[in-house]
């Protein structure tokens, strides 16, 4: 790396930073808790939400059901557990659309600086930053219908001209080094250079994005789906639960309360996870704060 | 300043021809058959003949689309299917609701954003700062579709202080229109109030710390009188761009929230133009949406150069 480090002894380990760091503490904890609850969903989930259980309807949080049942008599726990999977998946393949098109688009508009193909690409991405991603779902779904891949590829599409500027930006700085004239020198080619050189040290700045843009997924995933344009009824899925709750938020008010608080405590773990990785990759954040 | 103008206007243009052959590619060319899309599987041959002839399929796209476009452009946006009515008609009375409500909305952003910003950078690293950074993240995170619901459910429901849904019209006086415009348009302010608040506090720590500020610190300044005097004009390039952005989520933010609170706003219209398959409601709506979007990036961009003289020479 050519960021000029501290020596041994007063780097604190990575650990150590780590644990020192309670917003990425915190975030780690939260999101770890939403992804295990995703994944033991698989395998186990309090009560079968296929089976509707209307004796037991719209009751509130007991011993029974942890966070109560909704208007079908379904445990809201085991459903918030199912519609996990929903908005885990809706998001990480929607940040995956947009890293693997748009990280490639911006290394090569950084490699052919200031060229007519850098021009077109990053004018192509002002034009889909035009479109915010309910836009796309809206156009999207009134061609082909609703459904969750809609809303994956609606929030994929506005995902790949963030990534593609990022990654612009951040090689273009890196051309500049030394490092790379080296490597240019030694006659590799803009596109090795790329891949060899650029990329691995965008990567963390990649991280961090695509965990600010899963954030956004998630709650783009629950809007969509709230309105109707995301995943569809028998999915469970966050949003919906939140549709569904609606009519009866004056009496049931725990239907609305913790698919609400699933999507809070998701975006904002996610979120200070994103800060806690910032402030660890970014060697001159970290020397301010030791 | 007159070429930097220019420039952007070409642009402007540019983006505007581009996101129309979009959207009309979208909508009416991908698909297939937009007549048996709106009609559904079931519709007779000759129905589906009708409303071929009628929306005009039996002509190439190519020229469909300068039909479409240069009708816009002399504010004919076509008939709806569903409604038999002018589009632009139809336009024209939900935007009644939806622009004032995103007016409303970006006024409580900068409202909330700027003192709140302005006051954290002024006290960083205190306990102030912290806690209200704090509940920023809290506000960034909180889906606002979901605050909306639970304002209703505290503020209509059990105080009773707004009704719960619809709009009362401006022909009953601007006083009710706007309360009941009040507690959606907070639901979409608080989490953009949350983001410009951070935006606000961090741009104004970056310039704090440049090369000027500590001339006027040595020339005897205060730091407050410094953030105020040289700070905060030149932390509000960052600051602008994302007000422009935050139009455009609050513009199509709206949508979500006019369902939450069945606001007859273009958010209303769209949803229903989707479930009716009136995709010609659905194209213009789009369109009239990322017309404003494209419309407000190019004024942001303006108002850098009014900001910001050093652009006015650059381009």
């Amino acid at each position: 790396m050519s960021e000029p480090s501290l020596s041994p002894a007063q780097t604190p380990s990575t650990l150590r930073i780590v644990l020192r760091s309670r917003s990425l503490i915190l975030g780690l904890v939260l999101t770890l808790t939403f992804v295990a609850a995703a994944l033991i969903s698989f395998v186990w989930v309090p009560y079968d939400i296929a089976t509707l259980d209307i004796a037991n309807k719209i009751k509130g949080p007991s011993g029974a059901h942890w966070l109560g049942t909704d208007h079908y008599g379904r445990d809201i726990a085991s459903m918030i557990m199912q519609g996990a999977r929903t908005s885990i998946a809706v998001a990480v393949l929607a940040v995956g659309i947009g890293m693997l098109i748009g990280v490639p688009l911006g290394l090569w508009a950084a490699a052919r600086r200031g060229s007519l193909l850098d021009e077109v690409i990053m004018r192509t991405n002002d034009l889909v930053f035009a479109f915010p991603s309910l836009l796309i779902a809206v156009m999207i779904t009134s061609a082909f219908g609703p459904s969750a891949t809609n809303a994956i590829i609606a929030i994929g599409i506005f995902n790949i001209p963030v990534f593609a500027r990022l990654t612009r930006s951040s090689a273009l700085s890196l051309w500049q080094r030394d490092y790379i004239l080296a490597a240019r020198v030694a006659g590799k080619g803009a596109a090795r250079i790329s891949w060899e050189h650029i990329l691995p040290n965008i990567t963390n700045m990649m991280i961090v994005q695509g965990t600010i843009q899963f954030s956004l997924g998630i709650l783009a995933e629950a809007g969509l789906s709230y309105v109707g344009l995301g995943a569809q009824p028998p999915t469970p899925s966050w949003g919906r639960m939140l549709a569904d709750s609606q009519t009866f938020i004056s009496f049931a008010p725990h239907m609305a309360l913790f698919p609400g608080l699933a999507i809070l405590l998701t975006v904002l773990g996610l979120n200070l996870m994103g800060d806690g990785l910032r402030d660890l990759f970014d060697p001159k954040l970290r020397r301010g704060r030791t | 300043m007159l070429r930097y103008t220019l420039t952007r206007l070409t642009s402007l243009i540019l983006s505007l021809v581009a996101a129309s052959v979009v959207i009309f590619a979208a909508i009416e060319v991908l698909p297939g058959d937009p007549a048996s899309v709106m009609l559904g599987v079931n519709a007779q041959e000759d129905t589906l003949a009708a409303l071929r002839t009628e929306l005009g399929l039996d002509q190439a796209p190519a020229e469909r689309y300068v039909t479409w476009v240069s009708g816009m452009v002399h504010g004919d946006f076509g008939v709806s299917y569903t409604y038999r009515t002018p589009v632009a008609q139809m336009i024209v009375d939900r935007l009644q609701v939806s622009l004032p409500l995103a007016l409303y909305a970006l006024a409580l952003t900068v409202l909330i954003a700027f003192p709140v910003g302005i006051w954290a950078a002024s006290r960083r690293g205190s306990v102030a700062d912290v806690s209200v950074m704090g509940l920023t993240q809290l506000g960034v995170a909180v889906p606002n579709f979901w605050f909306a619901m639970l304002m209703v459910l505290v503020f209509a429901i059990n105080l009773q202080w707004f009704s719960a849904g619809g709009f009362a019209g401006w022909s009953e006086g601007p006083l009710l229109a706007i309360k009941s415009l009040t507690l959606p348009a907070i639901a979409l302010a608080l989490p953009q109030a949350s983001i410009l608040a951070r935006v606000m506090r961090s741009a104004l720590l970056d310039t704090l710390s440049e090369d000027f500020i500590r001339t006027a610190r040595a020339k005897g300044l205060t730091r407050r009188q410094a953030l105020w005097r040289h700070a905060l004009r030149n932390a509000m390039i960052p600051v602008l761009t994302i007000i422009g952005m935050q139009f455009s989520f609050l513009l199509a933010g709206g949508i979500i929230i006019e369902n939450v609170f069945y606001l007859p706003g273009l958010g209303r219209l769209i949803f229903q133009a989707i479930s009716a398959r009136d995709l010609i409601v659905v194209e213009s709506v789009v369109m009239l949406l990322v017309f404003a979007v494209v419309m407000v990036n190019f004024l942001v961009e303006l108002a850098y150069a009014f900001v910001d003289p050093r652009l006015r020479v650059r381009r």
